[in-house]
């Protein structure tokens, strides 16, 4: 168990300062690492867990509060988010200064500019690989497609999607 | 900092919030209202409904905090509130945002403990998953639009999208890779005097 914190707590204080772009692109490595190195949890878990997070409101990195309690119950969902969030904050609160001066806008937009297109590509990347993790038939894929489509091109709420999948799903077809 | 409350600026005034106990409701009331992502509402919230600030004022924060690592919104939170309670501030936004919606959803993994076996709620949960997915490629699509991205450095964004998901790398390298060649791209050209 102790074992199992330390583990989480290493990995997502390394991801914090490495997440561009929302926690959400890094959802690729969590599933290499999660499932595939530790075998804490199935590639179908995994997307069952995702989909529980996303099913709840709140910022998108609760999604690590759920793969820590999978892996090491309430003690484990505590450690993985903080450890996600923590280094991350700290930079920010002190790093928010320095980008407000002149010098410092100069290089914010440098950055923002370089990491914009990567943040995007990487985001598409996972939800393609989501995606994939589930092992999806036909209607998944429509489904993903048309939830896609619709959430570019709409302005749709999202629950209103979400409802469509669960119920999508019961009915067998997903 | 614009606390007037002059008539003739009725529109663009703000006023901070009083006390860090509203600052906390504030942040739990926009981090419950936000599905698939927090910040939409944080900007309605903060901008129109509570104007404790203005457009350019939450563009700027926002900005800035996209340019640095972490979750945004998270990162959002310790901006905002230390503009006016400092570090104490930064700790009370994060807490709003975290504390109650946390509860929620350990409560949801015990339920997903309990049930997540049974046929429907699983059935279930695949739905939501397909769907949830496709949420996030149409985040990436929407990002599209931005001017950031209409650039010749949206090929780094295509290589990072083809490196992960066809050539199967990890997400970590890619990531240092493309940003690192991005980033070096952008500051040689600057150095040459080239307009980006």
């Amino acid at each position: 168990m102790m074992d199992r914190l330390w583990i989480l707590a290493v990995d997502f204080l390394m991801l914090s300062l490495l997440t561009v772009g929302g926690a959400t692109t890094m959802l690729p490595e969590m599933h290499r690492n999660l499932v595939e190195v530790q075998g804490w949890m199935s590639s179908e878990e995994f997307a069952q867990l995702f989909a529980l997070a996303q099913a709840a409101p709140g910022p998108n990195v609760l999604v690590i509060s759920v793969f820590g309690w999978k892996a090491a119950g309430v003690a484990g969902a505590l450690v993985a988010t903080l450890a996600m969030i923590l280094p991350s904050c700290l930079l920010t609160y002190y790093a928010d200064g320095f980008l407000r001066s002149p010098a410092g806008a100069v290089w914010r937009e440098a950055i923002d500019d370089a990491l914009a297109p990567v943040a995007a590509g990487l985001l598409a990347a996972a939800g393609v690989l989501l995606a994939r993790a589930a092992d999806p038939g036909a209607v998944s894929i429509g489904l993903t497609v048309g939830a896609a489509l619709l959430s570019w091109r709409t302005r749709l709420h999202p629950l209103w999607m979400i409802a469509v999948g669960a119920i999508a799903g019961v009915a067998g077809l997903a | 900092m614009s606390d007037t409350k002059d008539m003739h600026s009725k529109d663009t005034a703000t006023t901070p919030p009083r006390s860090l106990r509203e600052l906390y409701v504030a942040f739990t009331m926009l981090a419950l209202q936000g599905f698939g992502g927090v910040l939409p509402v944080a900007r309605h919230e903060l901008i129109e409904r509570r104007r404790w600030l203005s457009m350019d004022e939450f563009t700027d924060i926002l900005a800035r905090c996209q340019a640095l690592p972490g979750p945004n919104i998270v990162n959002v939170g310790v901006c905002v509130g230390a503009r006016w309670f400092g570090a104490r501030g930064s700790l009370v936004a994060l807490a709003g945002l975290l504390s109650v919606p946390f509860v929620l959803i350990l409560a949801l993994c015990y339920l997903y403990a309990s049930f997540g076996q049974a046929p429907a709620v699983s059935a279930a949960l695949r739905g939501v998953a397909a769907v949830a997915a496709g949420l996030i490629i149409g985040t990436a699509l929407r990002m599209t639009a931005s001017k950031r991205l209409r650039t010749w450095r949206a090929l780094f964004g295509i290589g990072a999208f083809v490196a992960v998901v066809f050539l199967r790398y990890s997400v970590v390298p890619v990531l240092l890779i493309a940003a690192g060649l991005s980033l070096a791209a952008s500051w040689l050209l600057r150095r040459g005097g080239r307009a980006a």
